[in-house]
């Protein structure tokens, strides 16, 4: 139940990478036999990215990951074009590959918007509006939320960014099999996604960067990706995600489907419990995203208590975090400083069934209940000792 | 979180959970924007607790903290369990994370907080150290 934290290569994605760790270890860089081989591999494998998000081939190029392609594309536009102004524009519940960077590219001179969100986490593309500046060179709005499921109204976003000639960067980690994208009527100049959020490989992911796009590069050396990133291309991971976003992308009807009836069930179950709420938008939501608000209770002992039962969720809490600061994402939504710590992520993905639902609403009434009988915030009328 | 089998066991098994009426001294520390609340409840009779019961709002460390420092002061002298250290409770837990280290330190600040809840309802002077 925490498949937005990460999901496991499948079958089909771990047999096409196989024979690039063993005998099809040639360096695509090689122009010898073998390295042909590897060359063709990834060559194949960017078509499939390029095909899931409308893209051509030689806009895609691989990365590390989400983290690698969201630093590139902040980095690689804000300094490729600082002549022509040091403004950004993003939104406070960005995925902290973005928010850190923004903070970091302050400090290197440029100034940064950080736009507010909705109750339900929307950006306002008239507050969007009303923020770009002559100097604005960057607009970087993710798709959709890593904690809280909303999706961005990007076709919007994208609209504005181009009437005002202003790159547009989405990071659609989390959007990858569950939004249909097509950087072309979407107006994105530039895309983040990763591999093993789709059920592909860890440590792989790509950056689109539409063509005509002035970008530096984040890694310096040889000449891979036609010389905009550096370094021996992981030939297997990016094999395993082109199989894995192809595979993706081609049932994403029929997952998103399967995901909402259970999300709806989910939903409908956890919001029978008093005193609980749903964060993030109603409708406007990734179909694999449920996320709530227990009033008096901590996430954290929420999670070790579900851990206990086989149940693996995640929670905003600070207490669950290493910097015991609480989700920034539920904080600019509003969510009270005092009921934020009660939040549950529940994300689920294609290997969940209606039976592992069925169980977190049998187990979840209990574990609640047990952690408000426990604390000193709940009122009498909502405990049972 | 990396927890001992000792901290797992007093979250999971929490010793003296809950509240005692008409008793002899509350303390309440921490605050919900910060994501722990702890409350001691104490029963005492010749200066020694005869009962402690414990509520919390927090996580795994802090409701092991709790059980554990309620464990550790009860049928103790008030000196006794003034001098209850926010260390002691911890090694008694087998340790806790660096970051969670706090957490004891809510349930030190608890249990004086309620031995001068106490001692003001007797009116006598609050203790300071």
């Amino acid at each position: 139940m925490d498949n937005s934290a990460t999901t496991p290569a499948r079958k089909e994605v771990v047999e096409e990478m196989l024979p690039y760790l063993t005998e099809n270890f040639g360096n695509p860089s090689s122009i010898y036999d073998p390295g042909k081989i590897s060359k063709r591999a990834t060559e194949k494998a960017r078509q499939k990215v390029a095909d899931a998000i409308g893209a051509e081939e030689n806009e895609i190029y691989f990365t590390s990951g989400g983290t690698e392609s969201d630093n590139w594309a902040l980095k690689g536009i804000a300094f490729a074009n600082r002549n022509k102004g040091n403004h950004i524009i993003t939104s406070s519940i960005e995925h902290h590959a973005v928010l850190h960077t923004c903070i970091w590219l302050e400090g290197q001179g440029f100034e940064v918007t950080y736009l507010p969100v909705d109750k339900y986490g929307r950006v306002s593309p008239e507050e969007l509006k009303n923020a770009i500046r002559a100097d604005t060179i960057l607009i970087s709005i993710m798709l959709a939320n890593n904690e809280i499921g909303t999706i961005q109204p990007v076709e919007e976003i994208g609209k504005i960014a181009r009437e005002n000639r202003i790159y547009f960067h989405t990071d659609a980690v989390q959007a990858i099999g569950h939004v249909p994208i097509d950087v072309k009527k979407m107006n994105i100049d530039l895309l983040s996604l990763s591999g093993h959020k789709f059920e592909g490989p860890k440590g792989c992911g790509a950056l689109y960067i539409r063509k005509g796009t002035k970008i530096e590069p984040l890694l310096h050396g040889g000449a891979q990706e036609r010389k905009r990133r550096a370094g021996t291309e992981n030939v297997p991971a990016i094999v395993g995600l082109g199989k894995a976003i192809e595979l993706a992308a081609g049932e994403i009807e029929e997952t998103n489907k399967t995901l909402l009836e259970m999300r709806e069930h989910l939903i409908k179950g956890l919001l029978k419990l008093p005193k609980t709420h749903l964060n993030g938008h109603p409708t406007e939501r990734l179909t694999n995203n449920v996320n709530v608000t227990f009033e008096y209770i901590e996430g954290e002992s929420l999670l070790l208590l579900l851990n206990a039962k086989g149940i693996f969720a995640s929670t905003g809490s600070a207490c669950n975090s290493t910097s015991l600061e609480p989700s920034h994402v539920l904080t600019a939504c509003g969510v009270p400083h005092e009921i934020v710590h009660g939040s549950l992520r529940l994300s689920l993905g294609r290997m969940n069934t209606r039976e592992d639902v069925d169980r977190v609403l049998e187990v979840l009434p209990d574990i609640v209940q047990r952690l408000r009988n426990m604390s000193p915030l709940t009122p009498q009328n909502y405990r049972t000792l | 979180m990396d927890y001992s089998a000792k901290v797992m066991d007093h979250f999971s098994n929490p010793r003296n959970m809950g509240s005692i009426e008409n008793c002899d001294g509350v303390g309440e520390v921490g605050n919900a924007k910060c994501g722990d609340i702890m409350k001691i409840f104490l029963k005492v009779e010749d200066d020694r607790i005869a009962d402690v019961k414990f509520q919390t709002f927090g996580c795994g460390a802090a409701i092991a903290s709790s059980s554990m420092a309620t464990e550790l002061i009860k049928g103790k002298t008030l000196k006794e369990a003034w001098k209850l250290s926010n260390k002691a409770v911890a090694e008694a837990l087998d340790g806790l994370p660096p970051i969670k280290m706090h957490c004891s330190m809510l349930a030190e600040e608890a249990i004086h907080e309620a031995i001068n809840d106490h001692l003001k309802n007797k009116g006598l002077e609050p203790w300071t150290e």
